[in-house]
C-alpha cells in the first residue's frame, strides 16, 4: 500500500447540533502503481474523501497512513511542502484552480521553484519539457490562463502537479468539464503517465465508463459511505450492493440496441442530505429491496469474494 | 403538399454570424435539418460546433447585434418562424416552441416562488385568471412527478436540488402544450441516476403527448437512449445526419467515427480508447475546404480547399469520402444502400 486510510472520517459543523457527515469511517488502500476509481453522486463525499486523505482538510477521525507513517490529523504549513513533493491533486474545475495573475510558466514552474529554492529561469527547461508533454507548447509559457481553453487548462493541471514528480496523484473530477474527444485525450495522458512514472492514483469522478476504463479497482460511496470495492470490471459488470447495481443500470450507454432492450430500472427519489445521520443503512431510503434489519443497523464493509467487498445487510 | 405535416420543424440552409472586436464569427453555416413529428431529433457537438446558437435562432434568442442570421428559414408545421418581429414571435415562443436550459437554476427567477413562475406562463399565453392558473399548475408540477405539488408550489428556486429544478423547467416549458420542445443540453449537470428519471419523463411525456423534441447534448449514451434521429455537428455544419442506427452503426463521417471511439465502449473486451488529435478550428476564419480536414486521418487532396456538400439522402454525410470518385473506402458502404 502506499497509501491507506483506516476509518477515516470528517464531519462538518454547520450550526449548533448539525453535523454534515460529510465522509462516515472509510477504509481503503492504494496500492503501488494503482489507480482507485471513486464513483458516486454529487454530495456523496468523494471529493471530500480526496482532499481529506492529503490533508486539504482536517481529519476528524480515524487516521492516513503514508508509506508507513501516519499522517498528521491537522496540516501545518510545513507538512503541507513536505508531502507535496510526493503527493500531488488535480482539482474538478480548470477555471478557478489556476492563479489568472501567473503566467502558465510561473504556474507548472511553482512546485519545484518552491521545492529547490531555485529562480524561475533555472527551471525554465524542464517547464517547457512538461509543457510539451501534456501537448501544450512552448509559447504558451509567457501565457496567462484566460488565454486557453478548458482542455488545455486541465492540461497545465496535470502539468503543475507532475512537475514534482509526485508518487501518488489525487485527479478529484479531472475530466467532467470537458468535452468528449478532450476528455479521452487527457486520459489516454493520464494512463501514458501512468505507466512511464508508476505513478499511484486515485481517479475521482462520476462518469462510471471513464473510471472503468482507466481503473484497476473501483469503489463507489453514498452519503459518506463506502459501500462496495472490487476490481473495476467486478463492480462495473457484477455490481453486488443495490445501490451500484442501479448506479449501472442508470448509465447511459453509446449503444441504441442495448438502450432498447434495457429496463427502466430507476432508483426512486434523491440522495438525502447527510446532516445528523443515524445508525441505519445509508441507502436505506431509497433501496428496492429494504427491510427492518437495514434501519437499525448500518451493514459494514465485508468481503463477498475475493477482493470484491460490499457493505450490504443483504449481499 | 402532405410533406409540410410530416415534420413538425424543417430548418433549410441556416447561417448565423457575430460581429465582434477580434473579427466575424460563423457560428452556424447552412444548417438543414428536418423534425419528424412524435420523435426526437438528437444534435449532438462539442462546445463551440454551434448548436446552440442553432436553437436560440430558432427561439429568437439571438442578441442581434453582434449576432445576425444571414440566411435559411425554419418552419414550424409550415410556417416561418425565422425573422419575425417581437409581437409575432412571442406568438408562438414558449407557446407553440418550448424551450429548456442546461442551468435550471440561472433560468428561472430566484425571487419568484415556483409556482407563480409558472402562473405567469399561463396567464401570458393562455389568458387564465389565477385560480385557474394555480390548479393547472399543481396538475404540470405533477406531471413532472414533483411530490407534494402544493407545498412545493409555494417554495423558490434555492429550496429545490438541480434534478428538481429541471422538473419545473420541464413542467413550466409544458404550461402551454407547444408542439415542439428544444432542450438544450438538460441532464448534463445532473447525476446519472437523476439523468435517467428526467430523460424517462421526457420520453413518457413524448408518448403521452405527441410531443416533439429538439435534444441538444454532447452525451453519446443520451442520444442512444433517446434518439430517433441525429444530426451530428462540427465547426458549424451538420456532417452526419441519419437515423440513431445509422449514425451508430453505419457511421459515414469520420467525424462520428472519431467521437464513437473516444468514449469508452463497456463491452467486456478492452478497447483502446482512439483521441481525435487536435482541436476544432477558429471560426472567425472557417477553413476553405473541410472544417475537419486538419484532424481527418482520411483527408484527401480534395479536402483541403474544397467544402464538401452532403452525400446521401436519409443518412447523409458531408464529406468527400463518398463522391463517385473517391477511392473505395470503408466508410462508404452504409451510403450506398440502394433504399438511402
Amino acid at each position: 500500500m502506499i497509501i491507506e486510510a483506516k476509518q477515516l472520517r470528517k464531519y462538518f459543523t454547520i450550526a449548533k447540533g448539525q453535523i454534515v457527515h460529510a465522509v462516515d469511517d472509510v477504509s481503503v488502500g492504494i496500492q503501488e502503481h494503482e489507480v482507485l476509481g471513486l464513483v458516486g453522486e454529487s454530495g456523496s463525499g468523494k471529493t471530500t474523501f480526496g482532499k481529506t486523505l492529503i490533508g486539504l482538510h482536517d481529519k476528524t477521525a480515524g487516521e492516513v497512513i503514508y508509506k508507513g507513517r501516519v499522517l498528521p490529523a491537522h496540516y501545518k504549513a510545513e507538512d503541507f511542502k513536505n508531502q507535496a513533493r510526493e503527493i500531488q491533486i488535480i482539482f474538478q474545475d480548470p477555471y478557478s484552480s489556476l492563479n489568472p495573475r501567473m503566467t502558465i510558466g510561473e504556474i507548472i514552474a511553482e512546485g519545484i521553484v518552491i521545492r529547490d529554492q531555485c529562480s524561475l529561469a533555472s527551471v525554465r527547461d524542464r517547464v517547457v519539457y512538461w509543457l510539451e508533454r501534456v501537448g501544450l507548447h512552448s509559447d504558451h509559457l509567457s501565457r496567462y490562463p484566460h488565454e486557453f481553453s478548458g482542455g488545455q487548462r486541465q492540461r497545465v493541471g496535470i502539468a503543475r502537479a507532475l512537475i514534482v514528480e509526485p508518487k501518488l496523484l489525487v485527479c478529484d473530477e479531472p475530466i467532467s468539464a470537458l468535452d468528449v474527444s478532450v476528455q479521452a485525450q487527457v486520459v489516454k495522458l493520464l494512463d501514458e503517465l501512468k505507466s512511464s512514472m508508476g505513478l499511484s492514483m486515485l481517479f475521482i469522478a462520476h462518469d462510471l465508463s471513464m473510471v472503468r476504463y482507466i481503473s484497476d479497482r473501483m469503489a463507489v460511496m453514498y452519503l459518506g459511505s463506502l459501500i462496495e470495492l472490487g476490481s473495476a470490471d467486478a463492480v462495473y459488470f457484477a455490481p453486488k450492493h443495490p445501490y451500484t447495481q442501479l448506479l449501472v443500470k442508470s448509465n447511459p450507454e453509446p449503444d441504441p440496441e442495448y438502450e432498447r432492450q434495457r429496463s427502466d430500472a430507476l432508483i426512486q427519489g434523491e440522495i438525502l442530505s447527510p446532516i445528523n445521520l443515524k445508525p441505519s443503512c445509508r441507502f436505506a431510503g431509497r433501496c428496492p429491496l429494504v427491510q427492518a434489519r437495514c434501519l437499525e443497523e448500518r451493514p459494514l464493509l465485508r468481503e463477498v469474494a475475493p477482493g470484491h467487498l460490499v457493505a450490504c445487510h443483504l449481499v | 403538399m402532405t410533406s409540410v405535416n410530416q415534420y413538425a420543424l424543417e430548418v433549410n440552409n441556416l447561417a448565423v454570424e457575430f460581429t465582434t472586436y477580434g473579427g466575424t464569427v460563423k457560428a452556424v453555416r447552412d444548417v438543414s435539418f428536418k423534425l419528424r413529428k412524435g420523435t426526437t431529433l438528437a444534435i449532438v457537438g462539442e462546445s463551440g460546433c454551434g448548436k446552440s446558437v442553432t436553437v436560440q435562432s430558432l427561439m429568437g434568442l439571438i442578441p442581434m447585434p453582434p449576432g445576425k442570421i444571414t440566411s435559411g428559414s425554419a418552419l414550424l408545421d409550415g410556417e416561418e418562424i425565422l425573422g419575425l418581429k417581437t409581437e409575432r414571435l412571442n406568438q408562438y415562443r414558449g407557446k407553440r416552441l418550448g424551450m429548456i436550459f442546461q442551468d435550471a437554476m440561472s433560468a428561472l427567477n430566484p425571487t419568484m416562488t415556483i409556482g407563480n413562475q409558472i402562473a405567469e406562463t399561463l396567464i401570458v399565453h393562455r389568458a387564465m385568471d389565477k385560480k385557474t392558473a394555480w390548479v393547472e399548475v399543481l396538475e404540470l408540477l405533477a406531471l413532472t412527478q414533483i411530490s407534494e405539488p402544493a407545498r412545493r408550489a409555494r417554495q423558490y428556486p434555492f429550496e429545490f436540488s438541480g434534478g428538481m429544478l429541471q422538473r419545473v423547467m420541464i413542467a413550466m416549458s409544458l404550461a402551454c402544450k407547444p408542439d415542439v420542445l428544444i432542450a438544450d443540453e438538460p441532464t448534463t449537470a445532473l447525476d446519472v441516476t437523476i439523468q435517467a428519471q428526467i430523460l424517462n419523463l421526457l420520453r413518457n411525456l413524448q408518448e403521452k403527448q405527441g410531443l416533439s423534441i429538439i435534444l441538444i447534448t454532447h452525451d453519446l449514451g443520451v442520444v442512444a437512449r433517446m434518439a430517433h434521429d441525429v444530426a451530428v455537428m462540427y465547426a458549424g455544419q451538420i456532417v452526419e445526419t441519419g437515423s440513431v442506427d445509422d449514425i451508430f452503426y453505419r457511421s459515414s463521417h469520420p467525424y462520428t467515427v472519431g467521437l464513437k471511439e473516444a468514449m469508452p465502449s463497456n463491452k467486456t473486451v478492452e478497447q483502446e480508447l482512439r483521441v481525435i488529435a487536435g482541436s476544432p478550428p477558429d471560426l472567425f476564419a472557417p477553413p476553405e475546404g473541410c472544417g475537419f480536414y486538419a484532424r481527418c486521418m482520411y483527408a484527401m487532396k480534395v479536402c483541403e480547399k474544397n467544402s464538401p456538400p452532403i452525400f446521401g439522402n436519409h443518412h447523409g454525410a458531408r464529406c468527400w469520402l463518398h463522391h463517385a470518385n473517391a477511392p473505395a473506402h470503408i466508410l462508404q458502404q452504409s451510403l450506398k444502400d440502394p433504399t438511402n
